[in-house]
This record gives structure tokens, C-alpha cells and sequence, in this order.
């Protein structure tokens, strides 16, 4: 007997752009997949399905279309509760469920939130809150902890400067209308069931029209917080809980506000991400080091390098970019690095663009590559028309699995994810793929890469493992020699 | 009398290892193989399977995952196990 498994309230089949009709476009470990199961299981049980309408916001849940078998609409940035009471005041039989993050809904949507629940709109809002941007590679949002790194904070958030994380349960609970205010954690399975308790309720009361429900999630994102899936469960618990306490704020209408003031555990997250970022002095040592390295693009008569780098979020796509472009600044040459963002690259192609050149480079726009790194098999479908007629393709043969159609281009199968995981770590297959690019154009030369790789790692604790994939690779380029179309000279 | 088990399916998996983390009974484990998706993928080892359902809702993906309780199982096959 089938005791736990997919929800009736999705799709069967998710027809989304990209690869996966049957998985999310989220990354692994995402906290968002297991909120859409909760809230799709909560709509099937309580029968709703046909008259719920589903509010998805900008933000990586924006797809929440591929995925809820509802009504769906998909808001503007941050005005999910706007579009959700105009919903309400026409439908009044309908189920609305705004689903938002905490860039859309605590920083963009601030006013939209206070007022739709000032107004005791009978919806359900769900806030999932990660205390960061993520769809747009993590920057600093209103709920972002004092000390934590973003991008846009690399020396962690100051108070002085961005002001303090906003506790949107706390602010919501301020107002007097609202009848069920809840903060949970999808920290471990304890947790989760009670979040899924919360989201039950919240649907429960909207059903009942009790009025406006409210619950924030707290929820891991491995990716912008460079942690692995279980270590941002434990932060979630050791650091994000003490700055946003996990508990009911209210249970029904007409309470009492809660008392102002109450002070807050300190926020430990100053010392959470450390060495996770390239410190200043690397930074310089790695720019400066320019003069003591050949000018190897020149030596190869290449005047322009463009180079498209594409793959599943988490291949360590754009980490492979930064290393190339770091490695042509490094040999005094000029480089850009364009990482594609949106929500589709979550799980979907992520791809980077780096440009090489011995002038200036006037966009970094790479629309018509020379290169192309397939590290898997939707990039190639995706890339492979784009790239110039004698242009170079390598493919992660352990995981594509078909040749170029093209006849006018070179191609380069190599096994990079067999490579890295015999090694020890398969997500070093980048640097498989960049080294074999590499010994195929003779640019960057070993010797750059060697050298560039300790200082563009984040993690300084892989060097020695990601230099072996640099052997390895090398050795398998020379053991493997590119075969060139008939009749097609090398440029 | 029936088997409990979990099935996960091998390329709806991205690899996260929550499940084989949140189970109680430690019923999962990481596999060598990678899927059709690039990851190392999770699968169902042990029969101590309470079909609690933790692992379900830890999983992010919404089919990667189903749970089985006192499920009749062919002699010999192996009840969740990659195919």
C-alpha cells in the first residue's frame, strides 16, 4: 500500500523549459521542494484542488506553475498579496495561497504584506524565508543576518551600514487583524512535521474564513550559502533559529498584540561562512602575478576566446568560468565572466560566458561561442547550434550521451564525471573539463591553472584533489588525441 | 504479512543525502552510480523500514521518493532496491 508519494495537486508531468519533466527546476537540498509537497499534500487532503488558485512571486519559486494543478497566476515582484486580495474580492469561494520568498516579500513587497494582512484578507500566505537573494545568486536581502557574506556583502552585513535582519512574524504580529501568525523549520524531520502542521492549519482557517494566515519557513539554501544540504540544516538550527525564534505567534483572531521590545538571541552567523570567500590579499597576489607568466594566447595566434561553459546547476559551472578568466588575467590578458541567472538555472543548464582577449573586450555577451563545455546532455542540445563552424565542442561523455550532429566543428568526448568521481570528488569534473579544454587549445597553460586554482577556490581544502584532476585530465588528452573532421585542418 | 519500504526513483534524484540522514532507521544509503541527472544518487538498503515517511518529506523532489507499508513483495525481489 502506497503510504507516502507524490501529491495529486501537481502535474503529472512538469512542462518546464530545460531538462527534467519530472523532477523541479530547484537544487538539491532546496527547502522549496519540500514546502510545495506539504502545501500540494494540504490541498488534496482538505479537496480544494479545483478552486485553488496558486499566487507564485519572482524569486526561484516563480515556476510554481510548472508544478501546483491549480489556478495559477504569477505575480509581479512582491505584490502576490495585491494580486491575492483582488482574487478574494471576486472569488469568494476561492482558495488563495500567496507563496513567497523573503527578497519578494520582505524587501520588495514590504507594503504589500503589511497591508493585505492589516486588512485581515481571508488568504494563506506562505513566506519561505532563506535570509538571502537566491534566485539571483545570493545577495543580501532585508532578512540577511548580521556577519553573514553575501555577494553583496562579502565582509558579512553590518548593522551600521544595512541595518538589521527584519523579523517579518514578529511585524506581522504587530498588527491586530491577522488570526494565525507561525514561524517553522525545515531544519530536520521533527521540524518539518511541524511546518506541515502549520500549513495545514493556515489552509484550514482560510477554508473555514477565518481570515488572514501567516508562516514563515525557515529554509536552507545550500547553494548561496555555500554549505552542503545537512550543514545547512544545522545552521539553520545553530545560527538562523536564534535570530527568528521558531513558534506560534498567534492562534486566533483577536489576541492580545505581542509585547514590543522582546529582545532577540544575538546572531552568530559572523563566523558561520568563514574562509569561504577569496580574501583580499589573494585577490592581489593572483592580479599582480600577471608579469610572471607568458603571454600563451599570443604564442597561440587566438586572438578571441569565447567561450560558453553549461551544465546542471551545482557542476560547478560558473566556479569553471571564474577559473578560466582568472587564469587569461592571470597571463595579462583581458577577460569577462557572465554567469546566467535565473530561476532555470536551477536545476536546469546554468551556463557561464567568458570572453578572452588580447584587446578590450566591449560586451560579455557570448552569443555565438568558439568554445562550448557541455557538462551534460540538455547543454549540448541547447548550445550546439550556437557555436561557430570550426569551433571546439567538449563534452562530459560519462553523462552525455550522444556526439555533435554537426560535421563542422571539432568534437571532444571526454568521461569528466568518471574522471573526478575515480579521483575522489566528482564535483571537480569542471576542472576536468576546463584542463582538457585547455590541452586541446594550448590556452591557459598548465602551469597558469596549477597556479591559478589555489586562489580561486573557495574551499582551499580541495586543492591538492582539484591539481590531481588537472593530471588527470592532461594525462587524458594525451592518451586521447582529438580527432579531426576529414578534410578539416586545426586553426 | 507484507514488506515496508521506500523506492526511490534513481533519476529523479539530486543527490542531497537528506533522506539517508532523516531516516531513523538508517534504511538508505549513497550510492556509486551517478543518474541520467549527474548525481550520485540514494537508494534503499535495510529492512527496518517503519514507513514513517520522514525520508519522504525531507526528499525536495516531489516523486523522488514514495513509501510503502506492508506492500506484498515477490520472493527474492528486492523491495525498493534500483532497478
Amino acid at each position: 500500500m502506497v503510504k507516502h508519494a507524490k501529491p495529486g495537486s501537481f502535474y503529472d508531468t512538469f512542462e518546464r523549459k530545460g531538462a527534467g519533466q519530472r523532477t523541479t527546476h530547484y537544487c538539491p537540498g532546496c527547502g522549496h521542494g519540500t514546502v510545495h509537497k506539504l502545501i500540494a499534500e494540504a490541498i488534496d487532503e482538505f479537496g480544494v484542488q479545483d478552486r485553488t488558485i496558486f499566487c507564485s512571486p519572482v524569486g526561484c519559486s516563480v515556476f510554481g506553475y510548472y508544478y501546483f494543478d491549480t489556478g495559477n497566476i504569477q505575480c509581479a515582484h512582491g505584490r502576490a498579496p495585491a494580486v491575492a486580495t483582488g482574487l478574494r474580492r471576486v472569488n469568494p469561494e476561492s482558495i488563495i495561497i500567496s507563496y513567497q520568498g523573503d527578497g519578494d516579500l520582505a524587501g520588495i513587497g514590504t507594503a504589500e504584506i503589511i497591508h493585505a494582512a492589516n486588512r485581515g484578507e481571508n488568504i494563506t500566505v506562505f513566506f519561505v524565508n532563506n535570509a538571502i537573494y537566491g534566485m539571483t545568486g545570493g545577495q543580501m536581502a532585508p532578512t540577511t543576518l548580521i556577519g553573514q557574506q553575501t555577494t553583496t556583502t562579502p565582509g558579512g552585513r553590518c548593522e551600521a551600514r544595512d541595518g538589521s535582519p527584519i523579523g517579518m512574524a514578529e511585524l506581522i504580529d504587530a498588527l491586530s487583524t491577522p488570526v494565525f501568525v507561525e514561524r517553522v523549520s525545515l531544519a530536520d524531520g521533527k521540524r518539518t512535521m511541524k511546518t506541515r502542521a502549520a500549513v495545514r492549519k493556515a489552509l484550514r482557517n482560510q477554508i473555514e474564513k477565518k481570515g488572514f494566515s501567516f508562516v514563515e519557513i525557515l529554509s536552507p539554501c545550500p547553494v548561496n550559502w555555500k554549505m552542503s544540504p545537512s550543514e545547512a540544516r544545522r545552521w539553520i538550527v545553530d545560527t538562523l533559529e536564534h535570530a527568528y525564534p521558531v513558534r506560534n505567534f498567534r492562534d486566533g483572531a483577536g489576541e492580545p498584540r505581542a509585547a514590543a521590545g522582546e529582545p532577540r538571541a544575538a546572531a552568530g552567523a559572523a563566523d558561520a561562512a568563514s574562509g569561504l570567500w577569496l580574501d583580499d590579499e589573494d585577490l592581489h597576489s593572483l592580479l599582480s602575478s600577471r608579469h610572471d607568466f607568458p603571454d600563451d594566447l599570443r604564442v597561440h595566434d587566438i586572438a578571441e576566446q569565447r567561450v560558453k561553459i553549461a551544465g546542471f546547476g551545482g557542476q560547478g559551472v560558473l566556479s569553471a568560468g571564474v577559473l578560466l578568466a582568472n587564469c587569461a588575467i592571470t597571463s595579462g590578458l583581458h577577460a569577462t565572466w557572465l554567469p546566467s541567472y535565473g530561476p532555470e538555472m536551477r536545476g536546469g543548464t546554468a551556463n557561464a560566458s567568458v570572453i578572452v582577449s588580447v584587446d578590450e573586450i566591449g560586451s560579455p555577451l557570448v552569443d555565438d561561442p568558439t568554445t562550448l563545455l557541455a557538462m551534460n546532455g540538455p547543454s549540448l542540445d541547447a548550445f550546439e547550434r550556437s557555436v561557430v563552424p570550426g569551433g571546439l565542442i567538449i563534452a562530459n561523455s560519462s553523462i552525455v550521451p550522444r556526439e555533435a550532429e554537426r560535421d563542422d566543428l571539432r568534437f571532444y568526448p571526454v568521461p569528466a564525471s568518471d574522471i573526478a568521481q575515480e579521483l575522489g570528488f566528482l564535483g571537480a569534473a569542471n576542472v576536468v573539463m576546463l584542463t582538457a579544454y585547455a590541452a586541446l587549445e594550448g590556452f591557459p597553460s598548465p602551469e597558469t591553472i596549477r597556479h591559478v586554482i589555489p586562489h580561486s577556490l573557495k574551499r582551499k581544502r580541495l586543492e591538492k584533489l582539484n591539481l590531481r584532476m588537472v593530471d588527470a585530465a592532461l594525462d587524458y588528452v594525451a592518451k586521447n588525441p582529438i580527432r579531426l573532421p576529414a578534410g578539416q585542418a586545426r586553426r | 504479512m507484507g514488506t515496508n519500504y521506500a523506492h526511490v526513483e534513481a533519476d529523479l534524484c539530486k543527490g542531497c543525502r537528506l533522506c539517508v540522514e532523516t531516516c531513523p532507521h538508517d534504511c538508505l544509503e549513497m550510492g556509486n552510480e551517478i543518474n541520467t541527472l549527474g548525481y550520485q544518487y540514494a537508494r534503499f538498503v535495510k529492512h527496518t523500514c517503519t514507513a514513517c515517511g520522514l525520508c519522504y518529506y525531507a526528499c525536495p523532489e516531489p516523486e523522488a521518493i514514495t513509501v510503502y507499508r506492508d506492500e506484498p513483495v515477490a520472493e527474492g525481489a528486492v523491495p525498493g532496491g534500483a532497478e
